[in-house]
């Protein structure tokens, strides 16, 4: 138990906490795009699985971790494409599709992973940090939060972006139509399935960044199944956050905590079985859904195909 | 009718229909309407529900295109392919169901529709909507969310985003149904400001009174078909009384050659008879989605059809439940055979011979994916003889809904087949087959031929006329005038959930319920 509470552990533990919040919080963000405009998207996982894959093959290839964090988003984006088209153009039903898309890309990026380098897991090199002067130098918070990749502040950076986005810019009020009542939308002369697939394709791209993130950077290597919930956990906090990114980025961190504690304590030899210990992300969804899920307030039309004309 | 005269200056019109025509699977929604829409002018649409007024609109703003005709904008032709072509048109549409997004402000909503690129520019607005409210004298508050506004100010939010995107045509689609005789006047001087402008509206209404107070021009729309015309110059000439009775004539005259139409064989009601079913003051509160009843009193004695007319929407699917028992009534009492009923549960009801044919045939009616023999009995399903001890058994259901089958007239493969592959008519007759059977001394149509094609709108309405005959007592609920008169001893009026009046189907019926039913006093 020596040392639990130590100042290295502690900032181990919070470095951890925010490594383990980026995926999080691209996924929540994005998934919260789609909300806003409508479209319930549970293929996230499965976008950011294809994010994972593309990215770390593009990392690996390529030897620039940017690099890889592009084809990530790309590959993200890409399965966001067929889910544009299958539920936002065509109208299926956004559920299964979703969980199609999701079973489909576990398969599929780990059979392409199996074809690629059978059963070895070759790693990349350590992600290089920036590190910001003089805020680093705080004791525990400055490891902790300052010495992270670049990508890591252009993340929480997108959540002001974000935003911005859906409070002053008429991008972001055509998004909050669509999903709050898209007829109205769509009699004020804007194409109520372009600004879905807007939405959609954002969500894919940055799924995909998160996936890339959590393989290139947070484990530095490529295994089947990686994401292991990350992106529903990212529906459960675009539901929480209730329209707000700050929401996201708060939830993403308190998970984060989480997700890191898991690996601490295992670390830190606690007499705890693992299984338990990796329950507690989980426990806390609960535990969070317990306490402000009837808060939740979803858009009105989320989750229905809009169709002109229909009544 | 010589109210028809369309000598209509291609010039002069900025939007003009000729000879549209919109179907949709099974029904002809517009049947070659002609239409012509100026400036400075009010032009009513007037037609009852089901009429094909909506789905002009529809064409008119871009959501839906027609099957043939065609639409000319400014003298040419000119396919309106979407909202957004309709609103570049300069034709602007405030649709019944509002189209205001709840959860942003005013300001937001009329922003919706910019550059997706641009900063909305909120300044500008607001010096537009100074300008355009203070030539209308109305009053918007931008910065307010839309969902804490009332009905009558998120119309004139509508209005306004109308004007804000230079509309030439203004459609104002049942803009009044949903407001406060205050807000109709207010709606009405507004629109009388606008034509004054120079800007053409086009407005939908099924209210008469309205039509007369505020057009210059009305066409009447009749089962998708335009029966005919009042142009301005006959309208002056008119004095009120005039137009509405002209209106009423267009609106429900008969028609020649008119297959439904059956000469009512005149029954002696009989007087003397005690009634058996009495409802006395009954009372249904409302529900966020649905009206409430206020003191609905009536009685019916054996081999009576009462009729319930009214515009759909006005109580008459509560009024049928809260009898049948499906719906808690909140005071009043009901009578059947003298016994006091509205204590009693649904079933009790059913037992003591109240039947209920509800309108939701295949949702409430019937279980869609059972055979058409267990659908004969599933208000008795337990009871013997064809359950015994919970155990189904079959040969007696099969015996009897065979002989039901017979009976009826059910075309059906077979008493295996699911009840919902049969076709409307069909699964009306197993309705029908249920609820007329033993026992029943009091049964309650609610829309009995609605959706039916005519041979088995036929059937069902010989079927009601023998129920009577039988001695029964009934009430017909439909939203169809000619089936009431055709059917009925008496026809009473709904109207925002109470009995507005009763009328004896004799002569000049027609007339009296149509009346009562666009809220004149008969």
């Amino acid at each position: 138990m020596t040392g639990l509470f130590s100042e290295v552990f502690l900032s181990a533990l919070l470095f951890g906490a925010v490594t383990a919040a980026i995926p999080l919080l691209l996924a929540g963000l994005g998934e919260q795009i789609s909300e806003k405009a409508g479209v319930l998207n549970i293929g996230i996982e499965g976008m950011m699985l294809a994010g994972a894959y593309l990215g770390f093959v593009g990392a690996f290839y390529s030897g620039s971790l940017w690099l890889g964090f592009l084809t990530g988003a790309v590959g993200g984006a890409a399965v966001a494409l067929v889910m544009a088209l299958l539920c936002v153009r065509i109208g299926l039903n956004q559920i299964v599709i979703g969980i199609a898309l999701t079973l489909g890309l576990e398969g599929l990026t780990a059979l392409l992973h199996h074809f690629q380098f059978s059963r070895s897991y070759p790693r990349l090199p350590a992600a290089e940090a920036t590190v910001i002067p003089l805020l680093s130098d705080i004791p525990v918070i400055g490891p902790a939060f300052f010495k992270h990749h670049l990508i890591v502040y252009l993340a929480v950076a997108l959540v002001f972006g974000m935003s911005y986005l859906y409070r002053r810019t008429q991008l972001g009020l055509n998004l909050q139509a669509a999903g709050d009542k898209p007829a109205a939308l769509d009699v004020a002369g804007i194409d109520v399935v372009r600004t879905r697939t807007i939405a959609v394709l954002t969500t894919g791209a940055l799924a995909g960044l998160g996936g890339a993130y959590l393989a290139n950077v947070g484990a530095g290597l490529f295994i089947p199944f990686i994401t292991n919930g990350a992106g529903f956990l990212g529906i459960v906090l675009a539901m929480l956050a209730r329209g707000r990114p700050i929401w996201v980025l708060f939830g993403a961190l308190l998970f984060g905590v989480c997700l890191s504690l898991t690996t601490a304590m295992q670390v830190a030899g606690i007499n705890i079985p693992t299984d338990i210990i990796q329950m507690l992300p989980f426990l806390a969804v609960m535990i969070m859904l317990v306490l402000f899920g009837r808060r939740a307030s979803l858009p009105a039309a989320l989750g229905i195909p809009y169709e002109r004309g229909a009544r | 009718m010589s109210g028809f005269s369309s000598s209509s200056v291609a010039g002069r019109d900025i939007v003009a229909l000729e000879g549209v025509t919109k179907r949709f699977p099974g029904i002809v929604a517009n049947d070659s309407v002609d239409l012509s829409i100026r400036p400075g002018e009010v032009h009513v649409l007037l037609g009852e529900n089901g009429a094909g007024k909506s789905t002009l609109i529809g064409m008119l703003s871009g959501l839906q295109q027609p099957d043939e005709g065609r639409i000319l904008v400014d003298g040419k032709p000119t396919p309106i392919t979407s909202p957004r072509h309709a609103l570049a048109l300069g034709i602007g549409t405030v649709f019944q169901h509002m189209m205001l997004v709840p959860t942003l402000t005013v300001a937001e909503n009329l922003l919706l529709g910019g550059p997706w690129w641009q900063r909305p520019r909120t300044e500008e607005l607001a010096a537009r909507v100074a300008e355009i409210t203070g030539m209308l004298g109305i009053t918007v508050k931008l910065q307010a969310k839309v969902s804490e506004l009332s009905l009558g100010e998120q119309q004139q939010v509508e209005i306004l985003r109308a004007m804000l995107r230079n509309s030439r045509l203004l459609i104002l689609d049942e803009s009044t149904s949903m407001l406060t005789p205050k807000g109709i006047d207010e709606l009405g001087a507004l629109m009388r400001r606008l034509v004054e402008q120079g800007l053409a509206i086009v407005f939908i209404t099924h209210k008469l009174k309205e039509a007369a107070a505020f057009g210059d021009r009305i066409s009447v729309l009749k089962l998708g078909r335009k029966v005919g015309e009042i142009p301005p110059e006959r309208f002056r000439t008119l004095g009120e009384q005039e137009i509405v009775s002209e209106i009423v004539e267009l609106m429900f005259g008969k028609q020649k050659d008119d297959p439904e139409a059956v000469e009512r064989p005149v029954r002696t009601a009989r007087a003397g008879t005690a009634p058996l079913l009495q409802v006395a003051d009954l009372a249904v509160a409302p529900t966020d989605n649905a009206p409430g009843l206020s003191s609905i009193s009536f009685d019916i004695r054996p081999g009576e059809i009462l009729g319930i007319a009214g515009i759909d929407g006005n109580g008459q699917k509560q009024l049928a439940e809260a009898l049948a028992g499906q719906r808690t009534a909140a005071g009043g009492s009901i009578r059947l055979d003298g016994a006091a009923i509205e204590t009693l549960s649904v079933g009790e009801r059913r037992r003591r011979g109240l039947r209920y044919l509800t309108d939701d045939r295949l949702g409430e009616g019937t279980v869609g994916t059972f055979p058409v023999s267990i659908n004969f009995f599933l208000k008795q399903v337990g009871a013997a003889p064809f359950w015994r001890n919970g155990v189904e058994k079959r040969a007696e259901i099969d015996k009897r809904a065979a002989q039901l089958v017979r009976e009826y007239d059910v075309r059906t493969p077979s008493l295996k087949t699911p009840v919902a592959r049969l076709s409307g008519g069909n699964i009306q007759k197993v309705l029908l087959a249920r609820e007329l059977a033993e026992g029943a001394q009091v049964v309650i149509f609610n829309k009995p031929t609605y959706g039916l094609d005519l041979a088995n709108t036929l059937a069902s309405r010989q079927r009601i006329r023998d129920t009577a005959a039988r001695g029964l007592a009934v009430l017909l609920i439909s939203t169809d005038l000619e089936e009431l008169l055709g059917l009925c001893d008496r026809i009473a009026v709904i109207a925002d959930g109470a009995l507005v009046g009763t009328v004896e189907n004799v002569d000049d019926a027609r007339t009296k319920v149509g009346r009562l039913m666009i809220g004149l006093a008969a």
